[in-house]
């Protein structure tokens, strides 16, 4: 099992979560947070002052899925959240150990 | 005079008065907005404060040296003759300018200044200050006489107020991290910019009492035109003014900077208010126009030079108030000389004699909040509470 974690654009994350359902994924977790990336934030002007916008909005989305389903749901967030844009986000998958389904008591893939 | 004439223009007067009195409201939201969340509930406890003190000091002493109403106001009109309208109506519509003319300061020293130091420079201002440069030219004083014209005061109002304010400024100085180390302003958002856009309809609402009542009669053919033409003028400056402000701020900053283009609207009110009679609805467009190209190089200019204004008052009202002043002369309803001293002596009397006010409360009771106070909001300091009890404070992120 994988843990795919992706940080969105706010404004792709319906169209992400409509792509990656086509994956047969049954739970997605979202966070609304924020952050930098290489570009540093931005600056606005507020009656004639500048102000930094140190950290920006973004979404950040994390699902389990079983190994041979990481490549869908990777291309599907690829194929969704791409803008060509600078600020896309990034995705990174790392392993799971262990997954419990906490109502039934059912572990691994069966928890999935 | 007949006892109908009489009627209907003692009602139009009063009538004028409250919608004038409905600026306090406009101040006041527009204040509210335009300060951070943690001064909000202080400003309106001062916007209300400020009304209720300029009333008093007007009604005891004010409208005699202005106009010579009596202290605690003379007697009442015994006839019909010779008086249009109720001197009380009279009384009435000159103490609600009053109100305004301090609100102004009110602005300006947003989020700084101590609220009863601001209070008891509100007395000097409303009793003293403010009348006696009225009686100059309202209460046919020497400036009237010299052919000084300012039909609702541009620079007898709003002028004098902005004079008051930038003197209260330059003592208080500007807010804590309003400027770097190095001097370049940092910008301090509103806490509520839609409250601010509730202000600034109100006030341009209540403009029309301000401009419109100021020709002081309604009934007849004469004034009654006089009145629509005065209507339909101070609408076409405010929306010369906002547009101005607003296709400026686009062309030299790519965005519709929205606190800036309401004051371009304000702008525009204030540049007609000397004269919202003789020019026509194209030329009051383009007075109000200019006057919203002023205010934007006026509030970033003043913001470089460190006088910091939180609402853009003294741009609003002053700047643009000398604007309007002159572009009556502009006109050609006025001579250029009596206008340019009319406005030097009445910013003259102002900034001096408010900085000798506030000097002397500087060295008594003190002007600005402590450090920590400034810090936390004089919500809770000086109220004991804060505006937006169920908003969590967020965290700068």
């Amino acid at each position: 099992m994988k843990h795919i974690t992706a940080i969105v654009k706010p404004f792709k994350l319906d169209e992400v979560r409509e792509a990656v359902a086509e994956c047969n994924v049954d739970g997605l977790t979202v966070t609304e947070v924020k952050g930098y990336g290489r570009q540093k934030g931005h600056t606005e002007l507020y009656r004639g002052a500048e102000y930094v916008i140190d950290f920006l909005p973004k979404v950040k989305l994390e699902l389990i899925v079983a190994d041979d389903n990481v490549d869908c749901v990777v291309d599907a967030i690829i194929k969704t959240a791409d803008t060509g844009k600078i600020g896309d986000g990034k995705i990174w998958v790392t392993n799971v150990e262990e997954l419990v389904r906490i109502r039934t008591n059912e572990r691994g893939e069966d928890a999935l | 005079m007949s006892e109908l004439s009489y009627a209907v223009d003692t009602f139009y007067f009063l009538m004028s008065g409250v919608l004038v009195m409905w600026m306090a409201a406009g101040f006041t939201m527009l204040e509210a907005g335009m300060v951070r969340s943690k001064n909000a509930g202080e400003i309106v406890m001062k916007n209300f404060a400020l009304y209720a003190i300029a009333c008093l000091m007007y009604l005891g002493v004010g409208y005699q040296l202005m106009y010579g109403g009596g202290y605690f106001l003379g007697a009442e009109n015994t006839s019909l003759e010779d008086n249009y309208y109720s001197g009380r109506s009279d009384f009435f519509f000159q103490v609600v300018f009053v109100a305004t003319a301090m609100s102004i300061v009110s602005g300006a020293v947003a989020e700084r200044m101590k609220l009863w130091s601001f209070l008891a420079f509100g007395v000097v201002m409303t009793a003293i200050i403010y009348p006696i440069q009225g009686s100059w030219s309202w209460g046919g004083g020497w400036l009237s006489e010299l052919g000084f014209s300012d039909f609702a005061g541009s620079g007898i109002v709003h002028m004098c107020g902005a004079a008051a304010a930038l003197a209260a400024v330059l003592q208080l100085g500007p807010r804590k991290g309003k400027y770097t180390k190095d001097g370049k302003p940092v910008a301090i958002q509103g806490s509520n910019l839609v409250l601010v856009g509730l202000g600034t309809w109100i006030l341009w609402m209540g403009w029309f009492g301000f401009n419109g009542g100021s020709q002081l009669q309604l009934s007849g053919f004469d004034n009654a035109n006089a009145v629509a033409q005065i209507f339909v003028n101070t609408n076409a400056a405010a929306v010369g003014g906002l547009l101005a402000t607003m296709i400026v701020a686009k062309l030299l900053t790519g965005k519709t900077d929205l606190t800036l283009a309401l004051n371009g609207a304000l702008a525009g009110l204030v540049a007609i208010t000397a004269d919202p009679l003789s020019t026509s609805a194209l030329a009051a467009t383009l007075i109000g126009a200019v006057g919203g190209v002023i205010v934007y190089f006026s509030i970033l200019g003043l913001d470089k030079l460190k006088i910091d204004d939180p609402v853009g008052a003294i741009s609003v009202h002053g700047v643009v108030g000398v604007w309007g002043v002159l572009a009556v002369a502009v006109m050609g309803n006025a001579e250029f000389i009596p206008q340019l001293i009319g406005l030097a002596a009445i910013f003259a009397w102002t900034f001096v004699t408010s900085s000798v006010a506030i000097y002397a409360i500087k060295k008594t009771i003190g002007i600005r909040v402590p450090v920590k106070e400034e810090h936390e909001g004089s919500d809770m300091e000086e109220l004991g509470l804060t505006a937006y009890p169920e908003f969590k404070m967020s965290a700068k992120i």
